[in-house]
């Protein structure tokens, strides 16, 4: 069941757009916000109230790689894999997160304190390598300075 | 050596708000177009001013406009701005996002006037937060001090601005994907014809524009065609935002004249190779342009040069390919994010790109054969131009075919000696 919270937030952006279901990206965006993904279950809820087909719902949402269909941990760490990135060494941090938390690309610690995933290039390529965690960018990434970084984040 | 778009932009400042922007002369070219222009005499002096596409296709601005239909007065148009950058390799568009935002706003402005569209938009790709709460913050100003909103400056002209941050998925920024998924659609490219200028957003007449583009609206609004034309050493007019990564000593963004030589930007700006790297080879425009080699090291940094050349000036941010750096791996990155990208409409991609990936991965691997290096051609052909609905596929091929041309050494040596010769000497990414 959708919140009243969560309706009014849906209602403010379904007022912004020509039809109901052009507004159904900002709606999984929303409940993401308030869940931290979106399951199956949120998925039915969110497809009733923007009036679609939940296979149609389904079909936007997987379509996004920052939309999670899968539960993901507190923080979600995004290392950058391009090629800037590439050239400058990220593999080098890629061991160093695996060794440290003991998790690959697409996996959660068992805490559920991070999820590590890799993402297409951050935009900030003459600082290679680079990585977010939630909102946060980091650049010029050492194993050194990585393991400060990581201690922000509980 | 004067340069409009980031004179104002200082990494020891705070960004340019409403009235720092006022300040230094912001928001003129509203009052001017505004109050002394009709749309078609904007749409003419961006012409004139040959400004091209800052986006990657590097069409003429002014031109694209003239395509919007402009008898219906009452029919509602739209304005977009391209910011989902997300080419590998790029990191323009950020700069003066987070700098000028009102520098944006105000070219947004007068180029919606020049189409008379009354609703914009910019999309943002997800990962530029701190572009997304500085924009939010400039609209409101923006929208406070009367630029924005209902009967601009008494001129009753309308514009409403929203910004709409993305989820993910290069292919967004693709100007008909961007409109689905605008629209909360998959974000899968168009079908052209019909050419978003007539029938785009809500089947609307759009124009998108890329924010590079937008921001030099007002210069030249404000200082006309010829100064904007004499601003280049080259032979396309204006200045550009020239980036460099990789293994150079100072790798960094730099706003200079266009047509810049590229051995200028690597040598002077970033301060060459670091010591120990020799270059080998450049994308001189994000990931998706062909390779440049030492012999076009004097090539001119401007699209008629580039394409001379063989490749394309694309965005503007070039990549180093280095001595250390194994091409195989480069390429094999480079195809690895197209294969992921691909929004799978059509055959040739979807299915060609995993497979370019797969045997790159191979070779790089040291169980490659030589007939894959003609399977890798046979997709170079395939994928080209003409065979898919949108330029990812084609723009994936670049940097295959003129790797395979230039460094087809280091593919045959892979190949022979069934090991990457990178292997021994790893500088990090090679650690797989
Ligand atoms: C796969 C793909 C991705 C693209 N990504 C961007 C982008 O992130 N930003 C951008 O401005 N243009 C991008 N483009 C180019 C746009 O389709 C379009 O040409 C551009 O936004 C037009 O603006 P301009 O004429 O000002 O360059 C992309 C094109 C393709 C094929
Ligand atoms: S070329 Fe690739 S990305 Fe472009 S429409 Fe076809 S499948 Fe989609
Ligand atoms: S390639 Fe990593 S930030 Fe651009």
């Amino acid at each position: 069941m959708l919140s009243p919270k969560e309706i009014k937030r849906l209602d403010q952006e379904i007022a912004l757009v020509p039809t109901r279901k052009s507004a159904c990206i900002e709606a999984l965006k929303i409940i993401q916000q308030h869940r931290g993904w979106v399951s199956d279950e949120s998925l039915r809820d969110i497809a009733e109230y923007m009036e679609m087909s939940v296979e149609e719902l389904d079909s936007v949402a997987t379509f996004y790689n920052l939309i999670f269909r899968k539960p993901v941990g507190r923080n979600i760490i995004l290392l950058c894999d391009s090629i800037s990135c590439y050239v400058m060494g990220y593999k080098k941090i890629y061991q160093h997160l695996q060794d440290h938390l003991h998790i690959k690309f697409g996996e959660t610690t068992a805490d559920a304190r991070f999820t590590l995933l890799p993402n297409a290039c951050l935009g900030c390529c003459d600082h290679a390598p680079t990585l977010m965690i939630n909102n946060d960018l980091y650049k010029d990434l050492t194993n050194d300075n990585l393991d400060e970084i990581l201690k922000e984040y509980r | 050596m004067e340069k409009p778009l980031t004179q104002h932009i200082s990494s020891n400042h705070p960004w340019l708000n409403l009235k720092d922007y006022t300040n230094v002369g912001g928001y003129q070219a509203v009052h001017r177009a505004l109050k002394s222009m009709t749309p078609e005499e904007v749409t003419k002096i961006v012409q004139d001013s040959e400004l091209k596409g800052r986006g990657g296709a590097g069409f003429n601005t002014g031109m694209k406009w003239s395509f919007v239909p402009m008898d219906d007065v009452r029919q509602t148009k739209y304005l977009i701005t391209n910011a989902d950058e997300m080419e590998p390799g790029t990191f323009k568009d950020r700069l003066l996002l987070e700098g000028n935002p009102h520098q944006l706003i105000e070219g947004m402005i007068v180029s919606a006037y020049a189409i008379q569209a009354n609703i914009s938009y910019i999309f943002l790709r997800w990962a530029y937060k701190k572009a997304a709460r500085i924009i939010e913050e400039a609209i409101a100003e923006a929208y406070a001090a009367g630029y924005l909103g209902k009967d601009i400056l008494g001129s009753g002209f309308n514009l409403e601005m929203h910004l709409h941050t993305g989820v993910g998925r290069y292919i967004c920024g693709e100007e008909t994907a961007l409109l689905n998924a605008l629209e909360g659609k998959r974000a899968i490219p168009r079908s052209k014809p019909p050419f978003p200028q007539v029938s785009g957003l809500f089947g609307k007449p759009t124009i998108v524009n890329n924010v590079e583009t937008l921001c030099n609206i007002p210069h030249i609004v404000n200082n006309g065609a010829d100064w904007f034309k004499a601003l280049s050493m080259g032979s396309d007019a204006g200045t550009k935002l020239y980036g460099i990564s990789g293994q150079v000593n100072k790798p960094g963004l730099w706003e200079l004249p266009m047509g810049t030589t590229v051995r200028e930007l690597i040598e002077e700006h970033a301060g060459g190779m670091k010591p120990g790297f020799k270059f080998r080879g450049a994308l001189p425009g994000g990931a998706s342009t062909d390779f440049l080699v030492t012999e076009h090291l004097d090539v001119k940094m401007d699209y008629q040069s580039v394409a001379a050349a063989g490749s394309r000036l694309g965005t503007g941010t070039m990549v180093i390919l280095d001595d250390h750096t194994c091409p195989v791996g480069f390429v094999h990155n480079l195809e690895h994010f197209f294969a992921q990208e691909s929004c799978g409409w059509c055959t040739p991609c979807r299915e060609g790109l995993p497979w370019t990936e797969k045997i790159l991965l191979s070779i790089e691997n040291g169980e490659g054969r030589l007939e894959d290096l003609e399977l890798l051609e046979m997709h170079t052909k395939y994928l080209g131009p003409g065979n898919t609905f949108c330029a990812l596929a084609p723009g994936a091929m670049e940097p295959l075919q003129s790797g395979l041309k230039y460094f087809r050494a280091d593919f045959e040596k892979h190949i022979h000696e069934k090991k990457c010769p990178w292997d021994e000497q790893r500088n990090g990414s090679h650690l797989y």
